[in-house]
C-alpha cells in the first residue's frame, strides 16, 4: 500500500528523536502493564479478602495498589516528556526537509506551487503529523495490549462468559474499520479546502492595496466566505463520519455488558458463577471496548495523517529539473555570453516557443541593451545566463563554457540579477543588502549604495543602514526599492550583471548617475532590459527583440539608420521633445 | 514582528478570551442547546446503566428469574437511549462547531479588510495567515473534540458522585476529596499549560511568515544564492517551534498520568476501606461490587478532561490571538458625505437610485454637490513615522477636467500624495478638499470609488483575466471588459493567450510579464470609469511602442477626468495641464511642459538629465 509507504518514508526523518519514540512507547506499555494488576489485586480484595475476612490482605493488596500506580505515575511522567520530543522534533525536521528540498528547486518547480499552497504543507500538514504522534501514540502502544489482556483475563476468569467479547469485538473492529475507510479519502480534499482559503487571504494580504483602492472589500469577503463555506462543508461531511465511531463504540459496549448481565445473572442463579467473577468481567467491558474505540481514533488520526503525509512528499518528491552537476565548473572565467541556437519553452506541453533560435555573442565586458516590445521574452532570455530556467534547444554559455557545466552555485556567484520584480525581506536595509555580501563591511554597503544611488535617500532616513524596511520593504517607495536591489546585486561583485528593466521607477538623472558608477567596473558585463531608450543608446550593442526572436542587433547609430522597430521605438520617445531633445542627443 | 507584540502582551484576560469565544457558541445556541440536552441524556444514561447493575446483581441473591429478566431489560433500554443520544449529539456538534468556525474565520477576514494600511505594513503574511489556519485550528480541535466531552465529563463526575454518596456516603467522602486534589491539579497546572501554548501558537505564527516570505521570494534566494542564509533563519525558528512545542506538550501531557495516578490511589484506598467494612458487615459484598465498578468508571471521565483541557487550553490561546486581531480598530472613517447618482429634474439635480452617470456628493443634511474631481492640497504636512516628515507645507489644486503630472526624484513624495487623496494615510497637517469637501468628511468607500488608481506593483488575483480585470467593476459585462482592455492595448495579448480572456491567472501571474500586468491593472481602471484617475507609474514596465498605442486609449479614458500621473518617463508627462516638480516633499516648479522648460529650472534638469548624462 502506497499510503503505508507514504508514512514509513516520512518515519525515516525522525533521526535523533526515533530513541524518543521508542522509549516513549516502551514506557507506555510499562505503565499499562501496572494498570492492569490493579483491577486484579481488587478482585483479590473481594474475592478472598473480605470471604476470608483477612484485613491484612486487604490492607497488604491496598498498599500493592498504591505502589503500582505510583509506579505508573514515573512512567507516565517520562513517557509525556519523550513522546512530545518525539512529535515536535520530527515535525520540526520533516518541516526542514521541506525547506531545504524547496531551497533546491528550479523556478519552473516553483512555478507549480502556489506559495500558500507550499505555506500550507511546511504548516498546517506537518501540525496534523504531529497531532498523530501527540494524540496516537499512547493509544496505538496501549490498546492492543489492553485489549489482548483484557478479553485474556476475562477469559481466565470466566472463559464461557468471555465468548461474548469474541463476538462483539470483531463486530465492533469491523464497524469502526468501515468508518475508516470512508473517511480516508475525505481528508485530501479537506487539506486541498484549507489550501485554497489559505490562498485567497494571502492574495488579499498581497494585493491590499488595490482591494482598498477599488473598495473591493466586500467582494474579497464574498471570495472568501466562498471559500470558507466549502471548507466548511468538508469538514462537515468529514467529520460527521469521523464521529461515527463513538456511537458505534457505545452501542457494542452496551450490548456487551447486557449480555454479560444475562447470561453472568443466569450462570450465578444457577450457581456456576460468583457475584465476584462477574463484576470483575464487568469490569473488564469497557476496557476492552474502550481499546478498540482508542484503536479506531487512532486510525482516524492515522488517516488524516496519511493524507498530509502525501502532500508533504509531493514537495519532497518533486522532481528538481535543474540540477548542479557533479564537480561542476567552480570559476567562471569571464563575463563572455553566448547564446548558440537556443529555444526556449516553459514547459514541455507548450505549444509555442517563448524563445526561439536566438543567437548572441557578447564578449567579456561589454554593456548590452535588450529592447523589445512587452511580453517579447526580454526577461526569459536574460534568465538563461544564470540559469534560472534551462534552454530547451541549443546552448547559453558563460565565460566560453555551456552554464550546465557551471558549479550552480559559482555560476550564479557570477552572474548577477536584479529581477524585474523587486522583493525586499522584512528586516533592515543591511539584512537585506547582505544578501549580496554577507561580509560586506559598512564601507561597502555604502559604496555599493552611492552606486546604486541609494546613498543619498538612506543617509536622511535617521536609522540609515539599520532602517527597517518592513514587510516587502512598504516603508521605501518604488524606486528606492528598486535601487536598494540594484545596491544589492551590485555587492556581489558579478562579472556578468544583468538589469531586468531596473530602473523603470527611477527618474532619469538618477539613471543616469548609476549608469555612470556602472561603466566604472571594468570587465563586467553588462546587460541592461530597458524600455527608455535612453537607457540603452550609449551601449556596445543593442538587442532588439521581437515575439521571442532576434529581431536585430547593432549600435544605436547603426539601429537608428535601419531598423524600423528602433526607429519607430525611438521617436515615441522623442517626439514632442522638440529640438532640446533631438539636440541633446546629437551632442 | 508581530510575535514581538504577542509577548509583550501579557498577563492576558482569559476571561475575557473565553466569553468572547463563548460568545460564538451562543450564536447557535439551539444547536448547542441540543447536544447539551443530548449529552446530558447519553451521560445519564451511562450512569443509570451502571447503576442498574446492583439491583441487578442483588436480585440474583433471591433466585428470581423474572426480576434478572426485568433488571436486563431495563439496562438493555437505557443503554439504548444512550447510544442513540451519542448518535445524535456528535451529528449535531460537528454542524455546530464547523459553523461556529465558518463564523470566526469569515468575521476575522471581515475585520480584517477594515484595517489601516499600516497593520498590513507591519506583519508579515505568513503571520496573518497563521490565524486562519493554526490559530483557528486550535479552536476547531477544541469544539470538534472537547465541548462535547467536557460537558459529558461534568454531568458524570457529579452523576457519579451523587450515585456514590447514595451508595455509601462514608467511603464517598474519600472519593471526594480525591476529586478536589485532581482538579486543584488540573487548574494549576493549567494555568502553566495556557501560557506555554501561547508562546507556541507566537512561534508557529513567527514561522508561517517566514516561511511564506522565503517562498513569495523564493526567486530571489536563488539569484542570490542564498539558500544556505535561508535556511540557517529557518532553522533557527524552526527551532524554536520545536522548543515550544516540546514544552507545551511536554507539560501539558504530564496532566494524564498525574490525574490517573490520583485515581487509581483514589480506588486502592476506598478498595481497602470497603474490604474492610465488608467484613464488620457496614456494607453488603455486592454493594461494594458495584460501587467499585462505579469509582473505577468514575475515572474516566475526569481522564478525558483533563486530556480535553489541553484542547481547550491551547485553543484559548489561539483564540487569544484571532480575538486580538479582531479587536484592533479599523480604519477611521467618520465621514457622512456620501456618493449619490443624480439626475438633472427642473433644472435641479436630484439623487436618484438608477445609475445616470452622473455622480454627486451628498452630505449629511441633504445638499448635493456635483462631483467634478477639483483636487486641492492645502498645506498638508504628512510622514509615515514621526519625526521623519514626507511631505511639509504642500498646497496644490487640480481643476477639474485637468491632467496633473507628478515628477521629481525617488522619494520625493509623489506616491505620497496620492495615498493623501484615496485616504489611505491621513494628513497629519492641513486638509485635502475634493470638490469643496474635506476629504474626511466623505464615507471612504465612496471617497475610494471616485477614485480609480493603477498602482506601482501589480498584484493579480486568482482567477481569469476576465475576472482580473472585473476587480474594477464587479457588474461589468463581457463587451465592457473588451473594450476596456483595448483601451490598455491588453485586447491583444490577451487573445493570443491560449484560452483568451478565460486564461488563468495563477501564482500572482507568474505566466505574464510585468508590462502585461500593467495592461491588466490600467484595463481593471478603465474599466471602473472612475471619474478621477491615479496612475501611478502605470507604464512604468511598458515598452514605449506600446505606450505609445495606449496613449489614444488612455486619452480617451482621461477625457473629461481628473488625472494624476506619476511617471518618470517625462515622454509620459509631456501633454500635461500641469507639471508638478517635487523635491524633498516639497512643490518647486508647476506649469506646463514647455513653460518649465523655458524656465531653465529642476524641471529642465530632470529633462535633460535623460539625455545629457551617459
Amino acid at each position: 500500500m502506497t499510503a503505508v509507504h507514504d508514512l514509513k518514508r516520512l518515519l525515516g526523518y525522525l533521526g535523533p528523536y526515533r530513541r524518543d519514540l521508542v522509549l516513549g512507547g516502551l514506557l507506555v506499555l510499562v505503565e499499562t502493564a501496572f494498570e492492569l494488576v490493579i483491577p486484579v489485586l481488587m478482585a483479590d480484595i473481594i474475592d478472598v479478602g473480605v470471604a476470608g475476612r483477612d484485613v491484612a490482605f486487604i490492607l497488604r493488596k491496598g498498599v500493592q495498589m498504591g505502589v503500582c500506580a505510583l509506579l505508573a505515575l514515573v512512567t507516565g511522567l517520562l513517557y509525556a516528556r519523550f513522546a512530545a520530543r518525539a512529535a515536535y522534533g520530527w515535525g520540526a525536521s520533516i518541516r526542514q526537509a521541506q525547506f531545504e528540498r524547496i531551497q533546491r528547486y528550479a523556478f519552473s518547480n516553483l512555478d507549480r506551487f502556489e506559495t500558500a499552497s507550499l505555506v500550507t504543507r511546511m504548516t498546517t500538514d506537518v501540525t496534523v503529523i504531529q497531532n498523530a504522534v501527540n494524540g496516537g501514540l499512547r493509544p496505538l502502544a496501549r490498546a492492543p495490549v489492553m485489549l489482548v489482556l483484557g478479553v485474556g483475563l476475562s477469559m481466565w476468569m470466566n472463559a464461557r462468559l468471555a465468548v461474548i467479547f469474541l463476538v462483539c469485538t470483531p463486530i465492533l473492529a469491523i464497524i469502526l474499520f468501515c468508518i475508516v475507510r470512508r473517511v480516508g479519502p475525505m481528508y485530501g480534499p479537506l487539506q486541498r479546502a484549507v489550501d485554497r482559503l489559505n490562498n485567497v487571504v494571502q492574495e488579499g494580504l498581497t494585493a491590499i492595496r488595490a482591494v482598498k483602492a477599488f473598495v473591493r472589500g466586500d467582494y474579497e469577503a464574498e471570495k472568501f466566505a466562498a471559500v470558507n463555506d466549502e471548507l466548511t462543508d468538508v469538514s462537515q461531511l468529514t467529520f460527521r463520519t469521523a464521529v461515527l465511531n463513538l456511537p458505534a463504540f457505545q452501542l457494542t459496549m452496551y450490548t456487551a455488558t447486557v449480555l454479560l448481565l444475562w447470561f453472568g445473572g443466569n450462570m450465578i442463579l444457577s450457581g456456576a458463577l460468583q457475584v465476584g467473577e462477574l463484576t470483575g468481567v464487568l469490569s473488564y467491558v469497557l476496557q476492552i471496548m474502550n481499546s478498540l474505540m482508542l484503536i479506531s481514533n487512532v486510525f482516524l488520526l492515522l488517516t488524516r495523517a496519511l493524507a498530509s503525509a502525501r502532500r508533504i512528499l509531493e514537495v519532497l518528491d518533486e522532481e528538481v529539473v535543474l540540477t548542479s552537476p557533479e564537480d561542476g565548473a567552480a570559476e567562471v572565467p569571464d563575463g563572455s555570453v553566448d547564446f548558440e541556437h537556443v529555444s526556449f519553452k516553459y514547459h514541455a506541453g507548450a505549444r509555442e516557443y517563448a524563445l526561439s533560435g536566438v543567437d548572441l555573442h557578447i564578449p567579456a565586458g561589454q554593456t548590452v541593451g535588450i529592447l523589445g516590445g512587452t511580453g517579447s521574452a526580454k526577461t526569459t532570455l536574460v534568465q538563461l545566463i544564470p540559469r534560472l530556467y534551462d534552454a530547451t534547444q541549443g546552448t547559453v554559455k558563460v565565460g566560453g563554457r555551456d552554464v550546465r557545466e557551471y558549479d550552480l552555485h559559482a555560476l550564479r556567484d557570477a552572474v548577477g540579477i536584479v529581477l524585474q520584480k523587486n522583493e525586499l525581506f522584512s528586516g533592515t536595509v543591511r539584512e537585506n543588502l547582505q544578501w549580496g555580501n554577507p561580509d560586506a563591511s559598512d564601507k561597502e554597503l555604502w559604496e555599493a549604495c552611492r552606486a546604486a544611488c541609494a546613498d543619498e535617500f538612506l543617509a536622511r532616513m535617521p536609522q540609515g543602514l539599520d532602517t527597517d524596511l518592513g514587510q516587502g520593504g512598504v516603508n521605501v517607495s518604488g524606486g528606492q526599492k528598486q535601487r536598494l536591489c540594484i545596491a544589492r546585486t551590485l555587492l556581489k561583485r558579478p562579472k556578468v550583471l544583468i538589469f531586468d528593466d531596473s530602473t523603470s521607477a527611477v527618474d532619469t538623472a538618477t539613471e543616469a548617475s548609476i549608469r555612470a558608477a556602472l561603466s566604472a567596473l571594468p570587465g563586467v558585463t553588462k546587460l541592461i532590459i530597458a524600455q527608455r531608450v535612453t537607457s540603452v543608446m550609449h551601449t556596445d550593442q543593442i538587442v532588439i527583440l521581437d515575439d521571442g526572436r532576434v529581431h536585430a542587433v547593432g549600435t544605436h547609430e547603426e539601429l537608428l539608420r535601419r531598423d524600423p522597430i528602433y526607429q519607430e521605438i525611438y521617436a515615441s520617445q522623442m517626439k514632442g521633445g522638440g529640438e532640446d531633445g533631438s539636440q541633446a542627443v546629437q551632442r | 514582528m508581530a510575535a514581538r507584540q504577542f509577548s509583550g502582551k501579557r498577563p492576558q484576560n482569559l476571561g475575557h478570551t473565553l466569553r468572547t469565544l463563548l460568545s460564538y457558541l451562543g450564536r447557535h445556541k439551539l444547536l448547542l442547546l441540543a447536544v447539551a440536552a443530548l449529552v446530558t441524556v447519553s451521560a445519564l444514561a451511562n450512569l443509570l446503566g451502571t447503576y442498574m447493575i446492583r439491583p441487578v446483581v442483588n436480585s440474583l441473591a433471591g433466585g428470581d428469574v423474572r426480576a434478572l429478566t426485568l433488571g436486563v431489560a431495563v439496562t438493555a433500554g437505557i443503554y439504548g437511549l444512550g447510544a442513540l443520544s451519542s448518535l445524535g449529539y456528535t451529528q449535531i456538534m460537528v454542524r455546530a462547531a464547523q459553523q461556529v468556525l465558518r463564523d470566526i474565520r469569515r468575521d476575522l477576514f471581515d475585520h480584517l479588510q477594515t484595517l489601516p494600511l499600516q497593520f498590513f505594513d507591519t506583519r508579515r503574511h505568513g503571520d496573518v495567515m497563521s490565524y486562519f489556519t493554526n490559530d483557528v485550528d486550535t479552536i476547531s480541535d477544541a469544539l470538534n473534540n472537547s465541548f462535547a466531552m467536557v460537558i459529558q465529563s461534568f454531568i458524570q463526575v457529579a452523576g457519579t458522585l451523587t450515585l456514590l454518596f447514595l451508595l455509601n456516603w462514608r467511603l464517598s467522602l474519600v472519593v471526594a476529596v480525591c476529586y478536589g486534589a485532581m482538579f486543584g491539579y488540573i487548574r494549576f497546572s493549567g494555568r502553566r499549560s495556557k501560557r506555554y501554548y501561547t508562546r507556541q501558537q507566537a512561534a508557529l505564527g513567527e514561522l508561517d511568515g517566514y516561511i511564506e516570505e522565503m517562498m513569495a521570494g523564493q526567486k530571489v534566494v536563488k539569484v542570490f544564492n542564498h539558500e544556505a542564509a535561508s535556511l540557517e533563519a529557518f532553522r533557527e525558528k524552526n527551532e524554536a517551534l520545536r522548543r515550544a512545542g516540546t514544552g507545551a506538550q511536554g507539560y501539558a501531557a504530564t496532566m494524564v498520568p498525574a490525574v490517573v495516578t490520583i485515581s487509581y490511589i483514589n480506588y486502592a484506598i476506598v478498595a481497602v476501606l470497603g474490604g474492610i467494612m465488608a467484613i464488620r458487615g457496614t456494607t453488603d459484598v455486592g454493594s461494594l461490587a458495584s460501587y467499585l465498578v462505579f469509582v473505577r468508571q468514575a475515572a474516566l471521565p475526569i481522564n478525558q478532561f483533563t486530556q480535553q483541557s489541553n484542547f481547550l487550553l491551547a485553543a484559548l490561546a489561539g483564540a487569544e490571538r484571532v480575538f486580538s486581531v479582531m479587536e484592533r480598530d479599523g480604519e477611521t472613517d467618520e465621514g457622512n458625505t456620501v456618493l449619490v447618482n443624480v439626475k438633472e429634474e427642473g433644472g435641479r439635480l436630484v439623487p436618484c437610485p438608477e445609475k445616470t452617470g452622473r455622480w454627486a456628493w451628498q452630505g449629511p443634511d441633504g445638499s448635493l454637490t456635483p462631483l467634478r474631481g477639483d483636487v486641492r492640497f492645502e498645506h498638508v504636512d504628512f510622514g509615515y513615522e514621526a519625526g521623519r516628515p514626507i511631505l511639509k507645507d504642500i498646497s496644490l489644486y487640480a481643476e477639474p477636467g485637468q491632467k496633473i503630472a507628478f515628477v521629481g526624484s525617488t522619494g520625493a513624495g509623489k506616491t505620497t500624495i496620492t495615498n493623501l487623496i484615496n485616504r489611505f494615510y491621513d494628513v497629519q497637517g492641513g486638509r485635502v478638499i475634493y470638490d469643496g469637501i474635506d476629504v474626511r468628511d466623505i464615507k471612504k468607500d465612496d471617497l475610494r470609488r471616485s477614485l480609480g488608481i493603477v498602482l506601482q506593483d501589480t498584484h493579480l488575483f486568482t482567477g481569469t483575466i476576465a475576472d482580473n480585470i472585473r476587480f474594477g467593476r464587479l457588474d461589468a459585462t463581457q463587451e465592457e471588459i473588451e473594450a476596456a482592455a483595448r483601451i490598455a492595448s491588453a485586447d491583444s495579448f490577451i487573445r493570443r493567450l491560449p484560452q483568451g480572456y478565460d486564461t488563468p491567472v495563477t501564482a500572482d501571474g507568474a505566466n505574464l510579464s510585468q508590462g502585461q500586468r500593467q495592461l491588466i491593472a490600467i484595463a481593471r481602471a478603465a474599466v471602473a470609469d472612475p471619474p478621477v484617475l491615479i496612475l501611478d507609474e502605470a507604464t512604468s514596465s511598458i515598452d514605449t511602442r506600446t505606450e505609445a498605442l495606449i496613449e489614444k486609449g488612455m486619452d480617451r479614458l482621461m477625457e473629461g477626468r481628473t488625472v494624476f500621473v506619476i511617471a518618470h518617463r517625462l515622454s509620459t508627462v509631456r501633454n500635461a495641464d500641469a507639471i508638478l516638480v517635487l523635491e524633498h516633499g516639497q512643490v518647486v516648479e508647476r506649469g506646463s511642459h514647455e513653460a518649465l522648460l523655458a524656465q531653465k529650472g529642476e524641471y529642465y534638469q530632470l529633462y535633460h538629465g535623460m539625455f545629457e548624462l551617459s
